[in-house]
């Protein structure tokens, strides 16, 4: 800490410089929290799907149905602990933009499965006792200031020209951070006797297995396919995980756009702060020379260089995670389109590692140059 | 050889240089800077090192320092030889027994005088308050605890050249070494620097040694050196 005050004035030495290379460093921390951000809302269901859970769909496609009578069958399988059903519903809410998941579903089995969804006994039972009832994530709740007791007109194209309405008996929390608290889940007998005729009556879009034993979770989805092999809807059975992830490749390998964005705009910080401290300890050489000469060691003098670097890289990048941080707050900027917005503290910490990183790379060499100048070499330059 | 002892019989001297040859290559060419010199000089003494461009005076300035190596020969200093030491201990040693003052003063511009007097102490175990201690003292013996707040860039050149001074001394070294210390001042306040070593010499005993050129500057010292082509004598050079 002694040494401070020299760091941090050789860094006011050209101030415009050091205020442009924050910026640049700010800015790609800025945006290295939004694109992991983006990332976590939209692959984000894969790294939260139980490891005890499967999901069984057409084995065409998942907007092909699979009979409702498939789920008795499957409890029956040895090693299934628990069998439920959810089928997409893709309504909006008024206007067309005002889009978000709502699933029928059976209300007891359902909470069961998904015990991150936090529901009060109070609303619980409410759920249970009214059969128009559906419960509501948080996010979606406030952001169209729906409450207990309203009733929410929702219109689909998929299950007949009828506007259908659902009473709000419930707003559900998530058990983390992780949790979409967007969707909204109302009950299956309701649905199914409201279809129109010839729309799917008694089909299901896709289950999801609870197995007693995760180990044996790969022998089970083998079974349950078998169970309805050469039936009219043969099932493919995979973990919860990687049916996320087919939801989520559906736009595009995400995980290499974003790490492609970052590593080009972190190429780019890298060469702009390289060049700014090799600059920067170019033009005072002879100032390292004086600091030799009256007995700063070689290891003293490369602390100072990659001390000044990673002062850069940190204010920069501190305050960038921290603008990102704050930003990302609100959670979805979207209105329901990336419900899982959040920046994760695992990605903030690898922000922190990466300001580290930025900090010792951009600052090696100069410092490695400043370490092996020779003293009457560099007082020869002043 | 070229032999230059003021030391009384017996007198190992604070500096002792023992056949010291120092080379630079430069192209393909060796150039000999310093052949097969000697010289000692005791505790207490002011030397003064004269000669003219190019004659080699830095470059035993800088040996003494420990700032380079001879090519052949030995430096020893306080008891100690300095040409075997490494990089590492060799820049300890210097923190330790040097105090150096340069022609162009050579402050950091991003410190206060009183930050840049603190330099060579913050290599040192002092706490801060003692080093606040010892850096007014400091400036306060070369008159500027008035301009400690100061940045270089608003003193003049004689106060940034007694700055430097306080900076060669807050450590107390075993030696003083002064590269043409007046060399960018004007005859006023060169003649305040040369007043300012006389009396660290005189009053409190400091070894000094002093590169310079001006005839003026080395009539303060207690002896004069002359160093011609690579060779030292007791007498100027025609």
């Amino acid at each position: 800490m002694k040494y401070a005050h020299l760091v941090w004035g050789n860094l006011k030495r050209k101030k415009l410089r050091t205020a442009l290379t924050l910026l640049s460093i700010l800015v790609a921390f800025v945006l290295f929290g939004l694109l992991c951000s983006i990332r976590q809302a939209l692959v984000g269901g894969v790294e939260l799907a139980g490891v005890d859970r499967l999901v069984v769909r057409h084995k065409v496609s998942i907007i092909q149905l699979l009979p409702e009578s498939y789920k008795a069958r499957m409890e029956r399988i040895p090693g299934v602990d628990l069998v439920v059903h959810q089928t997409w519903f893709g309504g909006v809410y008024q206007d067309p933009k005002n889009f978000f998941m709502q699933n029928p579903v059976e209300p007891e089995p359902f909470l069961t499965m998904h015990p991150e969804i936090i529901l009060s006994p109070a609303e619980r039972a409410a759920w249970l006792a009214t059969r128009t009832g559906a419960i509501v994530g948080r996010n979606t709740a406030e952001r169209f200031k729906w409450k207990i007791g309203d009733r929410v007109p929702i219109r689909t194209p998929i299950w007949g020209q009828r506007t259908w309405e659902f009473d709000i008996v419930g707003i559900f929390q998530g058990r983390d951070k992780g949790t979409d608290t967007t969707p909204l889940f109302f009950r299956y007998d309701y649905f199914d006797e409201m279809r129109e005729p010839g729309r799917g009556r008694g089909l299901v879009g896709w289950y999801t297995i609870r197995v007693k034993d995760p180990s044996r979770a790969a022998e089970i989805a083998r079974l349950v396919d078998q169970e309805f092999e050469n039936s009219p809807a043969e099932t493919k059975t995979e973990p919860e995980g990687a049916f996320a992830q087919a939801w989520a490749r559906q736009i595009g390998n995400i995980t290499l756009i974003v790490a492609g964005i970052l590593g080009a705009v972190f190429f780019t910080i890298l060469l702009v702060t390289g060049s700014t401290m090799s600059q920067a300890v170019r033009e005072r050489i002879g100032e390292l020379g004086v600091l030799k000469a009256i007995g700063f060691t070689p290891g003293q003098v490369l602390g100072l260089v990659l001390a000044e670097s990673c002062t850069l890289a940190g204010l920069g990048g501190g305050l960038g995670l921290l603008f990102a941080w704050l930003l990302t707050l609100k959670g979805d900027p979207t209105g329901g389109l990336l419900p899982l917005f959040n920046f994760r503290t695992t990605d903030l910490l690898i922000g922190v590692g990466l300001c580290l990183v930025l900090g010792v790379v951009t600052g090696l060499l100069p410092a490695l140059q400043a370490m092996r100048l020779r003293v009457a070499d560099a007082l020869r330059r002043l | 050889m070229s032999t230059m002892n003021d030391g009384k019989p017996g007198d190992a001297g604070l500096v002792r240089i023992d056949g010291v040859e120092k080379t630079f290559r430069r192209a393909s060419e060796d150039v000999h800077v310093l052949a097969r010199l000697d010289l000692v000089v005791p505790q207490g003494e002011f030397l003064a090192l004269m000669g003219p461009s190019g004659s080699g005076k830095s470059t035993l300035l800088n040996l003494i320092g420990g700032l380079d190596r001879p090519t052949q020969g030995t430096v020893t200093v306080a008891g100690e030889r300095i040409d075997t030491l490494s990089d590492r201990r060799l820049a300890d040693w210097r923190a330790r027994h040097i105090g150096f003052v340069f022609q162009l003063y050579n402050l950091m511009p991003v410190l206060t005088a009183e930050r840049n007097v603190e330099l060579p102490l913050l290599l040192t175990h002092l706490g801060k308050a003692e080093r606040q201690k010892h850096v007014a003292t400091a400036l306060a013996m070369v008159g500027l605890s008035h301009r400690a707040k100061h940045y270089p860039r608003t003193l003049s050149g004689g106060e940034q050249q007694r700055v430097g001074i306080a900076r060669g001394i807050v450590t107390d070294p075993t030696l003083l070494l002064c590269d043409e210390p007046t060399g960018d001042l004007d005859r006023k306040a060169g003649d305040e620097i040369l007043n300012l070593l006389q009396a660290l010499n005189r009053e409190h005993g400091k070894t000094i040694i002093m590169v310079t050129h001006d005839p003026h500057a080395s009539a303060r010292a207690s002896r004069t050196v002359y160093l011609n082509k690579g060779r030292l004598s007791n007498e100027p050079v025609s």
